[in-house]
């Protein structure tokens, strides 16, 4: 007997960003706020980062609720129900619960139930990570319009002493609706990863490593207060080899962009802006002149008022382009994501 | 293959490209960060274009071993070798 024949989802030819929506939560840290916690000042960190103040979130507000807030902005901006969510993917690598997902979360307050859910831990390339997966599910036809959301609340895993991170870190969400399009809207990814280098940005120890202690401290019988205080050292905050990550963001990833840009077969006069990963601006500035950015390509550099907010930046940087000038709306924008793994990810988009 | 001398040109060179010090300023002796005021990020930059200009290869974990203009040029020197 042969085999049944069986339907497959039918492919669609163009997709495209329907809606942006941010959150931008309410608490401003300066540099002379950060210069209390390590022996700096504003001008040394303005120069080394770019960076003026960060927006952190307060202690209330959860990455459930900044996804929650951003996601609800670009459905509107995008016209698109809830209900027509096909799926829904959340970036981040702050949710404080490695199960459940915040994303399931998220779509069950927007109103998306039953769309599948699921969180992409790609950090500071988890946004680019979620349109090149959300391009492709409607691309082949597997849902009508997903929603990406890249948010973090990098101030729970942030160490106030680290002087190799913790200081240019903030909190935000940005959110985007991918859906079908009647032109191309969305260049091919180029995306990957380098776990070679899994050590060049990473958590300061793992969830086990309190676990053993607690188990350690109760069968030595530590003084309670001296156990907890040693405890509490071991929660996981970010470090970076910062030289190591520069050299690899700046030459590696300016391939990576170019690739980006000869498989959306276009070169950098055709773009509009270039919205790469807030990471620093020093990194920023050697990335344009490595790429030889012309002139009137306008560069995202959010990262001075909102520091860097892992995979919320990108979105976040977007939408303040697109808010200072809106002229840009309907351009092509060459966006990348990069960080912790390594991992990276590039698309040419059409700014929406 | 370069002179020591040719290579410490070429360094001064690079140095005076990310940084604007004068070449004349880039000695064997000089200290990158405590002499030259030269932060880590622009040391990078530093190492990368000499990396291209000398056709060798510093690794990441070597960069913080080169203290002095002179740490630099002899590395650069035995790499080329």
């Amino acid at each position: 007997m042969s085999t049944p024949a069986i339907k497959q989802a039918t492919l669609r030819e163009h997709t495209r960003i329907h809606g942006l929506g941010i959150y931008r939560p309410s608490v401003v840290v300066t540099n002379d706020d950060v210069c209390q916690w390590i022996d700096s000042s504003d001008e040394w960190i303005r120069q080394r980062t770019g960076i003026v103040t960060r927006h952190r979130a307060p202690r209330d507000v959860s990455v459930v609720d900044m996804a929650e807030a951003a996601a609800r902005e670009a459905l509107a901006d995008a016209g698109v129900e809830p209900s027509q969510l096909g799926a829904v993917l959340v970036s981040t690598v702050t949710h404080p619960l490695a199960t459940p997902s915040a994303a399931a979360q998220v779509a069950d307050r927007l109103g998306a139930t039953p769309a599948p859910a699921y969180d992409i831990s790609a950090a500071c390339a988890g946004y680019c990570y979620g349109i090149a997966q959300a391009d492709a599910l409607v691309h082949a036809g597997s849902a009508d319009y997903v929603l990406v959301v890249g948010v973090e609340k990098l101030s729970d895993f942030i160490d106030n002493g680290d002087r190799t991170i913790s200081f240019i870190l903030g909190d935000g969400a940005g959110a985007v609706v991918i859906g079908p399009s009647e032109s191309a809207g969305i260049g091919p990814s180029v995306w990957g990863s380098d776990g070679s280098k899994h050590e060049a940005i990473r958590m300061s120890h793992s969830l086990l490593d309190i676990r053993d202690y607690s188990l350690a401290a109760a069968a030595g019988g530590n003084a309670p207060a001296e156990a907890a205080e040693a405890r509490a050292a071991l929660w996981p905050t970010m470090r970076q080899d910062g030289q190591t990550v520069f050299r690899w963001a700046v030459w590696e990833m300016a391939k990576v962009a170019q690739q980006a840009l000869d498989a959306a077969g276009i070169t950098s006069d055709d773009l509009v802006a270039f919205v790469p990963h807030q990471a620093n601006i020093r990194i920023i500035d050697e990335m344009v002149k490595q790429l030889k950015l012309p002139e009137h390509v306008q560069v995202a550099r959010d990262i001075v008022d909102a520091g860097n907010t892992s995979a919320a930046s990108i979105p976040l940087a977007m939408h303040r382009l697109l808010k200072e000038q809106p002229s840009l709306k309907g351009g092509l924008a060459l966006q990348i994501g990069f960080g912790a793994g390594l991992v990276f990810g590039a698309q040419v988009v059409v700014l929406p | 293959m370069a002179s020591n001398e040719e290579i410490l040109a070429g360094l001064a060179e690079i140095v005076n490209e990310e940084t604007g010090l004068a070449p004349e300023s880039v000695e064997m002796d000089k200290s990158f960060t405590d002499d030259l005021d030269i932060d880590s990020i622009s040391m990078m930059t530093i190492v990368v274009n000499a990396e291209e200009k000398f056709g060798v290869r510093i690794p990441d974990e070597e960069v913080k071993n080169l203290k002095t203009v002179g740490d630099a040029v002899n590395f650069i020197a035995g790499a080329q070798s």
